[in-house]
């Protein structure tokens, strides 16, 4: 259970985000919003990569630090800035060494997702040599291997090809984790549970996806 | 470059242990330094040229170790050649070569994990205050991130051409420098979000 208590975030003296009430227990949850709306600020409190100004976020009564961070999974937009070793297995390791475990434990760990996925032959690149599509599914794999109970998506389609959209989008709705998936693609938040529409830093609409996203659209028309 | 010049292969240079590597390395250029006559410049390039062997490289990737550096060896050489004459020019720029070589030698065979590893390892007898895993992640991000700058420089030269700016160093380096801090934010958060601590 996701719990945000009267959330507000304010950088520079600017309200980002205000009095945002949430309980989110739902497996898909997407959220759409306009540029600026405060979507990525919203995403960034789900694992304590932002603290809120006021009010309080919870993910299983965890609330900020490394528990928090080791039950919630990040997924990045652009995964050049998400990898942090040069070969593709070292960097999956790297999270795992981070929670101390065994090196057995690791590579059965790394061999599973590498295998769910179909990139077993991607074990030994060199990631600054991968193509788009492989370097987001390896970042989606090294949160992965850590097998976080939430996952939180922030645009992470928008560099990516159809082709490799598709592909992405298939690995996460085979996911048995919880995932909140930011989204400007409405497309992919198809059957999903549940969407929130932020605008100006507030929850303006929050419902199954068919209702917001129609809401959504006829807001948008010019 | 240790991201762009790993080779990978089985030699037993291949497989010594990465602090080894680096520990002959230091050894190595140590020497190197120390040498003032020909016959021990001649046997470090014997060395180098072993190594390399045994390593199974061919002389085409000490070449490409050796050519971002080209231009800075031909300016020590003009200098030295101004202020001690051609053959201290010549040792000098061996000397420099070598160790570039040496050097090359030990990143073509170790990758930035194995490298990282090397460090820890090395570390380990250090007291509890200095902080092994921050640094040796330090230096494993400056590895990561000299493809990505490289790949960022250019693609704003190629923007910068498109709008007809050939040679202009200031629309280069500033949405480079620009472009490279805001990377280095977002990778900041990343590893924070992979529970580094």
């Amino acid at each position: 259970m996701i719990r945000f208590r009267d959330v507000s975030v304010e950088k520079g003296g600017q309200p980002i985000l205000t009095g945002i009430d949430l309980s989110l227990c739902e497996r898909r949850i997407g959220v759409i919003g306009r540029n600026g709306s405060g979507k990525s600020t919203l995403a960034r409190l789900f694992n304590g990569l932002e603290t809120p100004t006021r009010g309080s976020v919870t993910v299983d009564g965890q609330e900020g630090g490394k528990a928090l961070r080791r039950q919630v999974g990040f997924v990045f937009q652009n995964p050049d800035n998400q990898i942090v070793y040069t070969i593709v297995h070292e960097d999956l390791e790297f999270g795992l060494k981070n929670l101390g475990l065994g090196k057995e434990e690791m590579r059965a760990r790394i061999d599973t997702v590498l295998g769910r996925f179909q990139l077993e032959h991607l074990r030994d690149r060199l990631t600054h040599q991968l193509s788009g599509g492989e370097k987001q599914m390896i970042a989606l794999a090294g949160v992965l291997v850590m097998r976080p109970r939430l996952i939180v998506l922030d645009e992470p389609t928008t560099l990516l090809d159809l082709w490799n959209k598709r592909r992405f989008m298939a690995a996460l709705r085979d996911l048995e984790q919880h995932v909140v998936l930011i989204s400007h693609d409405l497309d992919l938040l198809n059957g999903f549970d549940r969407v929130l529409h932020v605008q100006n830093g507030r929850i303006a609409a929050d419902g199954p996806p068919d209702a917001v996203i129609a809401g959504y659209v006829a807001g948008s028309q010019c | 470059m240790l991201s762009d010049l790993y080779i990978p292969g089985d030699s037993p240079v291949h497989r010594a242990r990465p602090l080894v590597k680096i520990l002959a390395l230091v050894v190595f250029c140590t020497g190197v330094f120390l040498v003032d006559h020909w016959a021990g410049i001649a046997l470090a390039a014997l060395l180098v040229a072993a190594g390399f062997a045994l390593a199974g490289l061919h002389p085409r990737h000490g070449f490409a170790a050796l050519r971002p550096a080209l231009w800075i060896l031909a300016a020590i050489f003009a200098v030295q050649l101004w202020l001690t004459g051609p053959a201290l020019a010549a040792f000098v720029i061996l000397r420099f070569a070598l160790l570039i070589l040496a050097a090359s030698l030990v990143t073509l065979t170790t990758t930035a994990g194995e490298f990282v590893a090397g460090i820890e390892a090395g570390l380990k007898p250090a007291p509890d205050w200095v902080p092994k895993a921050r640094i040796a992640l330090a230096i494993s991000l400056s590895l990561r991130f000299i493809p990505l700058v490289r790949s960022v420089l250019d693609e704003v030269r190629e923007a910068q051409r498109a709008r007809g700016l050939e040679r202009n160093l200031t629309a280069l380096l500033v949405p480079l420098v620009v472009r490279t801090l805001k990377q280095a934010d977002e990778t900041a958060e990343a590893i924070q979000a992979r529970s580094f601590d």
